[in-house]
């Protein structure tokens, strides 16, 4: 159990406790709050060196973490490994070595291997390591930017702050994931924060879109989609990954659109408090209908502009503080 | 004349023991029990206090040469087994290129010559392991070689599996399968499961090994070829063959290790040390295993000792290669797994050594290949292949003193009771007091 | 009770054991009431002037010292809340101090900042506001007020407004609030 990403690594939302949690997401209501600012940037990490490695090309989670790394006045050194020459089949350990003799405090990794970020902590022991997504496995900060998302909206409707709230408002709220959770490491990471922070997650997807093991994971799944639509308190759509293969789990992306779409129909159903959210990109016409995308309830706009302020929480908390107490 | 005493060893029969001596003489057991007077020079190797056997056979041993002489050697991997108390090594032919005729078969039994050991081969069954046509099998055969896998992968296609079980029969030899239908198994790098699915990685499901087990039965079945299947690892595939061989089918199976020493959970940390095919398995099938161990119905241990150079072992987790060591470390894991009772020992040697010299057909010597006769008794008259291991010792494995020249281990750090202290192969002493002489 | 003298040296969950009361909510009352009479007397009038308290624990002082310059002037002088963990130089030697919002809703460009805090240690936590500021515009001054001075400075920082001086050994803490000031230790709970 991490109790704390104080001064440590995050590689998973597995095993982080609530308090964790709400540590994060107050630190990043301080960073919104700093965003607003005509001059947004804080010396918190000045001096400190931050790397980008990411295996993976993904240009919105990179310039998310390097603006948030940015902010905190780091260097950044940003490695775009996808077009480098570091290709599938150099050894991990090498890759990173070779980046360590440069001088880091902290690397945020993306790689398409699950658990590749993990492997790299153990290789590098003394540089914080953030996962950026790796494989199937976690993308942690998309988790926490959608908890804090879903927290700040409710906030707001309830009148008070996010930091106020604590995790109050995710007592018995109903999530409601949609689509490729086999294939997902933001479904792993959005359950593990949602169901950490005391909401009931349930899921809805074609049988050969959710894991074998569907039955011991912590949510329900649900039969009737349409008729979830009708109580959900958040929907959550994923995207499908079909460079991840899962064009041959279901016989057509049309007909996934017609069974689990949120189509301008569908939509109808959500009652007006409901919010929909997707992690990006979003396959328009595909997981949701274009329409549905720019409705008041949609706050994936939101999600986007929560990027910064929760990578620049994770940043800060990770490794302002670390290097002497790893020493001590 | 070179002459050896072994003294007042626990000399462990099929059935029997009894402390004694044994003396070797050029190559061959001399005397056992009271051994009266010895030639002068005649060296002397304290046994008491260990149980004193037939060699350690492998049935299972990726030595990498030729091809991948950066990850073994046969000669590192002879003595690897040297030192784990093997004094026969059964070859996997998945070398590259692999070892599909008469050439290359010829080739490593001339390098296994050279070593302390008996190297015997494993040929290809098909092409290049392709699993296209058929390998030259008879011509391999008639050079000696008793035992046929693609092992690494099995022959997917059923209709060539069993023409090759077919074209085999007459031949007396015997085709190894590792069982797993690929496709079932779809790329997957660990076993389908709870921890699969939470670590997002690809699962190999314990069906695509028990369906191909299934399979194979049934082969066995309607061709009268035979059949060792290699590495089960779940309690099905163990159960159906359990029952295949009571019916009467020439059926063998061996387990490995790693599958009865470690559950799926060890893939949790992501460290590729702990990838194999098949992989490891829920807790149930390790005590299915181990059950079946204790309760003698597995006709070999072996140990699928599968060396890679450290960079492949540094890639993430999907795309490092499937295997691990276990040459140094399968006798004390092995008497982990049996626990202390009374039989352990006759078991112990059953299962490491009579076992696996009768189903790769090593038992008596045989001049084409140059081996000598493993897994007999230790009587007079045998050739001298033996083994001390000292049951009480307590050890540390580390992966740093290995004798391979990998160091893929899964087990460096782990705490072990029972080591060898020698090793006479082909009546010369190899391993004394645990290190090579 | 709960202090907040960590952020002057930030000293993660540590509890505060009281040994004695030094000043009653009375004393605290009437120091502020002489602080901000100091404070107009100083700048002549409350025109220019912006009030910034130091979270957490300035908060309540810059409040009360807010209402009290208010009250004696007849104008409204405004009063913000500025949160200094991220420009402190100590968050390699130090738990990472919790964050709490800061709240400025002016520039202070060409206004007289006070900044306020409840005790005043090494300095650092100043320092931190000094840079902090700038990030709000650039003010005509700076002036610091402080309700208990504690000495042991570590920086060339000096405070224009003090509540109380007092000396204390480096294993004391002091804990200021709007209720009374209070000297002790502190611990594991």
């Amino acid at each position: 159990m991490t109790n704390s990403i104080r001064g440590g690594n995050l590689l998973s939302l597995d095993g982080v406790t609530r308090e964790a949690i709400i540590e994060v997401l107050d630190t990043a209501e301080s960073f919104v709050e700093v965003n607003r600012r005509s001059i947004k940037k804080v010396p918190a990490l000045k001096g400190r060196v931050v790397a980008s490695l990411f295996f993976e090309e993904s240009t919105r989670t990179r310039l998310s973490f390097e603006t948030a790394a940015k902010r905190l006045s780091a260097d950044v050194l940003s490695l775009a490994v996808a077009s480098s020459s570091v290709k599938k089949g150099e050894s991990l350990r090498d890759t990173i070595a070779t980046i360590d003799a440069l001088g880091i405090d902290a690397v945020v990794m993306r790689h398409q291997s699950s658990g590749a970020a993990l492997q790299v902590s153990r290789y590098v022991p003394h540089v914080r390591v953030i996962n950026a997504g790796d494989g199937l496995h976690q993308h942690p900060t998309q988790g926490l930017l959608d908890a804090f998302t879903v927290r700040q909206v409710l906030a707001e409707r309830h009148g008070t702050t996010g930091v106020e709230s604590g995790a109050e408002l995710f007592d018995g709220l109903r999530v409601l994931i949609v689509g490729d959770i086999r294939h997902s490491r933001v479904a792993r990471s959005d359950i593990a924060a949602y169901t950490a922070l005391g909401a009931q997650v349930h899921v809805a997807a074609p049988g050969t879109l959710l894991p074998e093991d569907i039955e011991n994971w912590p949510v329900t799944v649900v039969d009737d989609f349409e008729d979830a639509l009708q109580w959900a308190d958040v929907v959550g759509l994923l995207r499908l990954q079909r460079e991840r293969g899962s064009g041959s789990f279901v016989p057509s992306l049309g007909e996934f659109t017609t069974t689990y779409g949120l189509t301008v129909e569908r939509a109808r159903l959500l009652r007006p408090s409901t919010v929909v959210m997707h992690p990006g990109p979003m396959i328009r016409g595909v997981e949701i209908d274009s329409r549905v995308a720019d409705l008041p309830a949609s706050i994936i706009e939101r999600q986007v502009a929560n990027g910064v302020p929760i990578r620049m929480a994770v940043l800060y908390l990770t490794v302002a503080g670390s290097k002497e107490e790893v020493v001590s | 004349m070179s002459s050896l005493v072994l003294r007042q060893g626990l000399v462990v029969g099929e059935t029997t023991h009894e402390v004694g001596d044994v003396l070797v003489i050029d190559g061959r057991i001399a005397a056992v029990g009271d051994v009266g007077e010895v030639p002068t020079g005649t060296k002397e190797i304290d046994a008491s206090g260990c149980w004193l056997g037939p060699g350690l056979v492998d049935l299972h041993t990726h030595l990498r040469e030729p091809g991948r002489e950066e990850a073994e050697t046969i000669e590192s991997g002879a003595f690897a087994g040297a030192v784990g108390g093997f004094t026969a090594l059964v070859a996997m032919p998945n070398t590259e290129p692999a070892l599909d005729n008469v050439a290359l078969v010829s080739y490593v039994l001339d390098r296994g010559a050279r070593t302390p050991l008996d190297i015997a081969v494993a040929g290809a069954i098909t092409v290049g392991r392709q699993g296209e046509m058929l390998a030259p099998i008879a011509e391999m055969a008639a050079l000696g070689v008793r035992l046929f896998t693609d092992d690494g992968i099995g022959v997917q296609n059923p209709s060539l599996m069993r023409r090759a079980l077919t074209y085999a029969r007459p031949l007396g030899v015997r085709l190894a399968q590792h069982c797993e239908d690929e496709q079932l198994a779809n790329g997957g790098s660990m076993n389908e499961g709870a921890v699969s699915s939470r670590l997002g990685l690809v699962g190999r499901p314990a069906l695509a090994e028990e369906l191909m087990v299934l399979r194979d039965i049934e082969l066995v079945r309607l061709t009268g070829g035979a059949v060792h299947f290699l590495h089960l690892s779940t309690a099905r595939s163990v159960a159906m063959v359990v029952q295949a061989r009571e019916e009467g089918l020439p059926v063998t199976f061996e387990v490995a290790p790693h599958h009865f020493t470690f559950d799926e959970t060890a893939c949790d940390g992501f460290d590729p040390l702990f990838k194999v095919h098949p992989p490891l398995r829920p807790a149930r099938d390790v005590h299915a295993i181990r059950e079946a161990l204790r309760s003698g119905l597995v006709d070999a241990v072996a140990t699928d000792h599968a060396p890679h150079a450290p960079e492949l072992k540094d890639l993430p987790f999907d795309e490092a290669p499937a295997g691990m060591l276990g040459l140094e470390h399968v006798a004390s894991l092995t008497y982990e797994a049996l626990g202390a009772s009374p039989g352990t020992a006759h078991l112990f040697f059953t299962l490491l050594s009579r076992g696996p010299a009768r189903v790769a057909q090593l038992r008596n010597s045989d001049a084409r290949v140059r081996h000598s006769g493993h897994g007999g008794a230790v009587v007079a008259g045998e050739d001298a292949n033996l083994v001390v291991f000292d049951p009480h010792q307590q050890w540390t494995a580390h992966s740093a003193t290995l004798q391979s020249r990998a160091m893929n281990s899964p087990y460096d750090g782990r705490e072990l009771v029972g080591k060898v202290r020698a090793t006479i192969a082909k009546g010369q002493l190899v391993v004394n007091d645990g290190v090579l002489v | 009770m709960s202090g907040n003298d960590e952020r002057q040296t930030p000293q993660g969950d540590l509890a505060f054991f009281a040994r004695n009361q030094l000043l009653t909510a009375d004393d605290v009352g009437r120091a502020l009431k002489r602080m901000a009479h100091e404070i107009i007397e100083r700048n002549h009038s409350t025109d220019h002037l912006s009030i910034v308290g130091l979270q957490t624990g300035g908060k309540p002082f810059a409040t009360r010292l807010a209402a009290l310059l208010s009250e004696i002037s007849g104008a409204v002088v405004p009063v913000g809340l500025l949160d200094v963990s991220f420009y402190r130089d100590d968050l390699s030697r130090n738990p990472i101090p919790r964050s709490a919002a800061t709240t400025i809703d002016h520039d202070l460009t060409d206004r007289t900042v006070v900044l306020v805090d409840d005790v005043l240690f090494t300095g650092r936590t100043i320092r931190a506001a000094l840079n902090a500021l700038s990030d709000w515009g650039r003010p005509r001054s700076v002036q610091l007020a402080v309700m208990v001075d504690r000495g042991h400075r570590e920086l060339p920082i000096r405070p224009d407004y003090v509540g109380k001086n007092l000396p204390t050994s480096l294993d004391e803490a002091i804990v200021a609030k709007i209720d009374g000031v209070w000297i002790g230790t502190r611990g594991q709970a």
